[in-house]
């Protein structure tokens, strides 16, 4: 039971993905440009995903288990370091030069689209540099 | 700033929005995790090449297999959106670098701290997406009007 709510959650999510338009850099990126000409469309995006969330998250809260048995995983750290805002600085470099965040490439990149093979391949890459090289032990 | 009303589409947005959130919150309730796609990748990969216990890396692998299968699920009732990229390889694989160093460090992305950390209410995943909002405004404008 527990596997088929991850792939279904997984299916789900790339559908939204691929239906919100997330898995077009150039929207991305029509959306990251405010000084051209700018398209909202993906505040609407994060703003949908949120408005559903925000309940699901409310019950989640709630729970010691998931509806599966699980033991529940949420987050609860509050640290707020350079980390942090280093790593999201970074993150959204990259992001504006590719047009690319991790779940839509990892779209983009099943649907068969050579871009984003190059840009995963990267990107898991620089997640290597970094557990290898920049993690504080 | 102008708006571009001739690319905004707004009803999909929302409709791919409200699929994003219920699959988040299918993969909070159902299976007990936050639906960070950083993680979600890093960790198992990580596990992979040290050697340690896949066992319980099987939701999370399970939960990419059904991210890979939406374009191919999609295709079955119609054709994928058109998807276009404006960089070359070299700018990919800086992209790449940059979001792959980017969100293990700030230990998240758009889904993590973006749609499951806002939906929280973290004030934490609020500084990250600032940070990567912000810097992905900057960078737009620096590579498309300042150079």
């Amino acid at each position: 039971m527990r596997k088929l709510f991850a792939v279904t959650s997984g299916l789900i999510f790339g559908l939204g993905l691929i239906a919100g338009g997330m898995t077009d850099p150039v929207k991305v990126k029509a959306f990251l440009d405010l000084f051209g000409g700018w398209d909202p469309s993906l505040a609407l995006v994060m703003g949908g995903a949120i408005a559903v969330g925000v309940f699901a998250f409310a019950l989640a809260k709630r729970r010691t288990r998931s509806w599966t048995g699980e033991l529940m995983e949420i987050p609860s750290s509050t640290v707020i370091d350079w980390r942090l805002i280093v790593g999201g600085v970074l993150f959204g470099i990259g992001w504006g030069i590719g047009g690319f965040c991790p779940g839509p490439a990892l779209v983009a990149l099943a649907s068969g689209m050579g871009s984003a093979w190059i840009f995963v391949a990267a990107m898991v890459a620089g997640m290597l540099v970094h557990d290898r090289l920049l993690t504080p032990r | 700033m102008s708006i571009a009303w001739n690319t905004f589409t707004p009803g999909s947005a929302l409709a791919g929005g409200l699929l994003i959130g219920l699959a988040s919150g299918l993969y909070a309730l159902g299976n007990g995790r936050v639906a960070g796609i950083a993680g979600i990748v890093a960790s198992p990969l990580r596990a992979l090449l040290s050697g340690a216990r896949m066992a319980p890396e099987v939701t999370r692998v399970l939960f990419i297999v059904g991210l890979l299968l939406a374009p191919w699920v999609w295709r079955l009732f119609a054709p994928l959106p058109p998807a276009t990229v404006d960089v070359g390889p070299v700018g990919l694989v800086a992209a790449g670098l940059f979001v792959g160093v980017g969100v293990r460090m700030g230990n998240g992305c758009t889904s993590g701290h973006g749609v499951c950390g806002l939906s929280r209410f973290s004030l934490r995943s609020l500084v990250n997406v600032l940070a990567f909002m912000g810097a992905g405004f900057a960078t737009v404008f620096v590579l498309r009007h300042a150079i």
